[in-house]
């Protein structure tokens, strides 16, 4: 107890001599403390209390002689103890005022005879004795220092037999695991201190501390996640997210210093091991008393062997020891570490067998304790493949027959924990791809719909959160729209409960893909309340899942003319600065849709959003990226939001985006310059003033990437519309590789390719160059897809080869003839005057030909 | 025993008993008849279950082992301390052995503890019921160290007050914190699977009831 009296208890200004204690609450708490270790001691250890200590303890006492009854020799002014040492000493000896003790036991009797006054003669007995263990042990065991304490009982050991040393070791290590103790607790006294104070600090200011605090630490995950989600949905791959990586273990070395919990949890854990079901009930009782939300102990639980005893006793048909042990794991389970231990040990084939149980609140104690251990794909895989799947589906269930003639009321509310606490392990469970299918394999889709129809808060955040995964998946999505779900996610979005709110959110930006969602969402008043919950900006994750909502419903045009109406356009265009990225993709994302209409690319201009978007543009985040050229792109089509563009030097940016090294990035750069090409003042010289600007985008045309292609094809269009650019781009070898790239399938690219051939005819001997690099032949194929922007733009870009007389030739021996004959009937006028003047070149040769041939 | 005398039996016992209708206090009075057997009219011995019948229902029907316990248990029914059962004791007894609410089993489980009926469940009372508890291990040099750890470990759970002995309010504020203590010293209540077979068969068939 020396390091903790020294370190910790705070004695008065005169230092360390014969100082006197403060009287300060945590002073007293040591003392107390140090009360119930000697109160205690003669019961735990009867043989070491009679040990008889090196030197008394002396101190000034307020006991009277009166005081001491049977076991004394009480005289006016004296008592001795009728206990002595073997030469016959008594082990207590008071000469009023002094008292001198000898043992623990007399120690123990001392306190229980000064009973209110304990811990005044504590105080004193602390405060005369300022080493006690020197006193109690020796001096070879007041130097006793922390590393060296193994060592010193080895040495001690060794060095002799004497039953004596073997007693004053037990001792010292008492002593040893006390010290720890105080340490601890006043550590743990100071820290709840410190608490206590700021909580009420903060109280005052008028602050919900920890209902905010736990929820921003809750919020980083959600955070990271909602990060991932939106990765994934734009890269279309739907690959399992971990949440926790699987880390090396880092168990406890062996020779640290261990904290005082983890000698008591190792004593619980043998009881464990070797009682029956009371003792094995008590100690688990015991066990769940820890703070089992402290690694320390979560650890402790394990290296001494408890898990494997905790997931035993789930094998057992003593139905108290399973609750008491789901507890505990329960608790434990919160730690990535254990959840992997717990999944190694096999634990979870016999939760998931637990599911099964007659016992409802077993259930719901395997349930949620699967729901802490799925947090990563091995155990996820687990619960699938031992059937939990199916089982943890059967829980939603329940709930169905709450309105059967129920014993009680007790199990009504009981049958909604059940389905409760399933929703929580599949919302664990559905992170996982083969789980999502699963659950929607085992009739899951409609339960969650049910489940989603009640109005309690606690259920609907899992069932949410579930489908909010799940919607990830194509099927789900059709099965949401299906069983009117869409209708009840949009009621919550109306809940107090920010956390529900967010996943109700999320879960229709993943539904929102689908256009018949979108109106749903729309008919079921749900674009209001989520252009109101933009004005919450303090709640990040909120935010991002709300913004993402309103991202995918402005894919319709109906719901922009709604989100203009509710003024969510100059909202959004506030949230352009200073909000963490996954916000800013997905507003920026709203806006790049809303700007598809004229009237919001002027409300986008008025409140200022041309400069914060372009600003945008130096970013590094993909997503953001691909979003952002998009907006400014369709900002760009109005003349005057492109003279702010142009001012801003949004341009350059742009096309300095063309050399990131994302195909996705490059290609949404590309389509936004077109725009910008199109409505800048300037144009021709401004593509010049970018030095090598023009040999980068020729080389784009390189790409395999189709999209990238096609937005270089078109953007290779507007910038040929200068004929000094086309010349220079000429000189770069444009014609040959758009010639290259001729071959192809992709409607998309060939219309762009099309258009981009038929501007660069308009140069030189281009035409004749298309020729030569035989892009003639396979442009006259497009003429057979099915695609009329297709058609229009071949019909186009045949017409202006046409000028040359062997590409005729080659159209001819195509049959482009016939094919372009049909396109004059089109009803597109532009299609019909190209299909015309092309067929006109080719039968003006022809009739050449003849001619000459005759004369 | 006669219909007219069963039928007047049956309502007298229901109108005080809290947790069995009609149908069912009459099967367990069929159920007590038949393992009481049949007792001559007008006889004036005590008609009732003794200790050792008792005790083999509770160990045969309800799984229980623990001598002392089911001892305790007995007490527990025997209010008038006759040392026997009787017939409206064994509806009561039974109506908080198996439907008694939360309130109700506390009390009695405390009173099946409380050995000497002190008001306390004392560090003694506590050793006493524990003692066989835990495995004993060879290496220990003292046995009863464990149980003595034991007994400290629930004092500390439960002793809210602090005094050394576990009082009514100590027990009932740790069973309220947590249900599994309501058993704490013992098992003293029917398992919820023997306590489902023998409702069962009790008030599907109750002359069938045999407890062997």
């Amino acid at each position: 107890m020396g390091a903790a009296l020294t370190r910790s208890a705070q004695w008065t200004a005169a230092g360390y001599g014969s100082g006197t204690l403060e009287r300060t609450p945590l002073n007293e708490e040591i003392l107390k403390e140090i009360i119930v270790f000697v109160e205690h001691f003669i019961y735990k250890y009867p043989h070491e209390a009679k040990f008889v200590f090196v030197e008394p303890l002396e101190w000034n006492t307020d006991l009277e002689p009166s005081a001491f009854e049977s076991g004394y020799i009480v005289s006016e002014t004296t008592v001795k103890s009728e206990e002595v040492d073997k030469n016959g000493q008594p082990l207590l000896l008071l000469s009023v005022p002094q008292i001198k003790v000898r043992s623990f036991g007399q120690l123990g009797h001392v306190l229980f005879i000064a009973k209110d006054t304990k811990l005044k003669e504590a105080q004193a007995c602390i405060e005369g004795n300022r080493d006690p263990v020197v006193k109690i042990l020796g001096p070879d065991f007041g130097e006793m220092k922390e590393d060296s304490m193994a060592l010193h009982i080895l040495n001690k050991i060794s060095t002799g037999d004497d039953p004596e040393n073997e007693i004053k070791m037990k001792i010292a290590i008492l002593l040893k695991q006390l010290d720890l103790h105080l340490l601890n607790h006043s550590l743990k006294y100071i820290s709840l201190q410190k608490n206590l104070t700021k909580d009420s600090q903060e109280e005052k200011h008028g602050g919900k501390v920890e209902k905010s605090r736990t929820s921003i630490s809750h919020g980083k995950v959600q955070l990271r996640k909602s990060v991932d989600k939106i990765e994934e949905t734009i890269s279309e791959s739907s690959s399992e997210s971990e949440e926790d990586e699987e880390q090396p273990d880092h168990r406890q070395e062996a020779n640290a210093d261990l904290p005082s919990e983890y000698w008591q949890i190792q004593k619980l854990v043998k009881y464990l091991k070797g009682g029956n079901q009371t003792a094995t009930v008590i100690a688990l009782c015991s066990m769940k008393d820890f703070n089992l939300a402290q690694e320390t102990c979560q650890l402790a639980i394990r290296d001494v062997g408890g898990l494997e005893v905790l997931i035993n006793l789930l094998d057992t048909d003593e139905v108290k020891c399973k609750i008491g042990s789901l507890k505990i794991l329960k608790e434990i389970s919160h730690n990535p570490q254990i959840r992997r231990n717990i999944v190694d040990l096999g634990g979870l084939p016999i939760m998931v067998n637990i599911l099964d149980s007659p016992y409802k609140s077993l259930k719901c104690l395997a349930a949620e304790t699967i729901a802490n251990v799925a947090k990563f794909k091995r155990a996820r895989r687990a619960v699938r493949q031992h059937g939990g799947i199916t089982k943890l589906v059967a829980l939603l269930d329940c709930a169905q027959n709450a309105t059967e003639p129920a014993q009680s009321s007790l199990y009504e509310t009981r049958d909604v924990e059940v389905a409760r606490c399933g929703a929580l392990a599949l919302w664990s469970c559905s992170k996982s791809y083969s789980n999502k299918e699963a659950i929607r394999k085992a009739g899951g889709i409609p339960l969650l719909a049910r489940l989603l129809k009640t109005s309690h808060e606690n259920m609907l955040i899992p069932v949410v959160g579930t489908l909010q995964e799940c919607a990830s998946e194509e099927n789900y999505r059709a099965a949401i729209k299906a069983e009117r779900i869409i209708e009840n996610l949009v009621k919550n979005l109306n809940s107090e409960n920010e956390q529900l709110q967010e996943h109700c959110a999320m879960a229709i930006y993943q539904c929102a893909e689908d256009e018949e969602t979108r109106d749903l969402v729309r008919l079921h008043g749900g674009l209001k309340p989520l252009a109101s919950l933009l004005n919450n900006t303090k709640n990040k994750e909120l935010l991002a899942a709300v913004t993402g909502a309103i991202w995918k419903c402005s894919i319709s045009k109906e719901n922009v003319i709604k989100f203009r109406e509710y003024k969510a356009i100059e909202t959004l265009v506030g949230l352009l600065t200073d909000q963490p990225e996954e916000v800013l993709v997905n507003v920026v994302g709203a806006l790049g849709e809303c700007c598809q209409e004229h009237e919001n690319r002027v409300i986008v201009r008025r409140c200022g959003g041309i400069q914060p978007l372009v600003n945008l543009l130096v970013g590094i985040n993909q997503a953001l990226l691909v979003n952002v050229t998009k907006a400014v792109g369709a900002c760009a089509v109005e003349p005057e939001n492109m003279a702010i563009i142009d001012r801003l030097d949004g341009v350059r940016l742009l096309w300095s985006l063309l050399k990131n090294p994302h195909p996705d990035v490059k290609a949404s750069a590309a389509w936004a310059l077109c725009p910008c090409i199109e409505n800048a003042k300037d144009a021709g010289e401004m593509v010049r003033s970018f030095v090598g600007g023009l040999e980068l985008v020729v080389n784009l045309l390189k790409s395999d990437n189709k999209e990238v292609l096609a937005s270089v094809c078109a953007a290779i269009t507007n910038i040929a519309k200068d004929q000094e650019n086309l010349a220079v781009i000429t000189d770069h070898g444009v014609v040959p590789l758009l010639s290259k790239l001729a071959n192809t399938n992709n409607d998309n690219l060939r219309r762009h390719l099309a258009e981009a051939v038929s501007r660069c005819c308009m140069w030189g001997r281009n035409r004749v160059a298309f020729g030569e690099h035989r892009a003639v032949a396979p442009l006259v194929r497009y003429l057979k897809s099915n695609d009329t922007n297709v058609h229009r733009a071949t019909a186009q870009a045949l017409y202006q080869l046409s000028e040359d007389a062997d590409n005729c030739i080659t159209m001819h021996e195509n049959g482009a003839v016939k094919l372009l004959l049909d396109m004059v009937g089109s009803p597109d006028q532009e299609l019909q005057e190209a299909a015309a003047g092309c067929i006109s070149n080719i039968r003006r040769l022809a009739l050449a030909t003849e001619k000459a041939r005759y004369t | 025993m006669n219909r007219k005398k069963l039928q007047k039996l049956t309502d007298n016992l229901t109108k005080n008993c809290k947790h069995f209708n009609k149908f069912e206090v009459n099967c367990l009075i069929k159920v007590f008849y038949n393992l009481v057997g049949d007792v001559p009219e007008r006889s004036v011995a005590v008609v009732g279950l003794d200790r050792n019948a008792f005790r083999n229902i509770l160990h045969v029907t309800f799984g229980m082992t623990d001598d002392m316990i089911m001892d305790r248990v007995f007490r527990g029914f025997d209010k008038d301390n006759d040392g026997c059962v009787n017939v409206s004791e064994w509806i009561n007894g039974l109506s908080v052995f198996l439907r008694g609410s939360l309130e109700e089993k506390m009390k009695y489980c405390f009173e099946v503890f409380d050995l000497n009926g002190d008001g306390f469940i004392s560090k003694e009372e506590m050793f006493h019921m524990l003692k066989n508890s835990l495995l004993k291990q060879p290496s220990e040099e003292d046995p009863d160290e464990g149980i003595k750890d034991l007994v400290e470990i629930t004092l500390k759970k439960m002793d809210h007050d602090h005094d050394g002995k576990l009082s009514f309010a100590d027990y009932e504020k740790a069973v309220r914190e947590e249900t599994l203590l309501l058993e704490a010293f013992g098992p003293c209540l029917p398992d919820p699977k023997s306590q489902m077979e023998f409702e069962n068969q009790v008030f599907n068939d109750p002359t069938d009831f045999n407890d062997m």
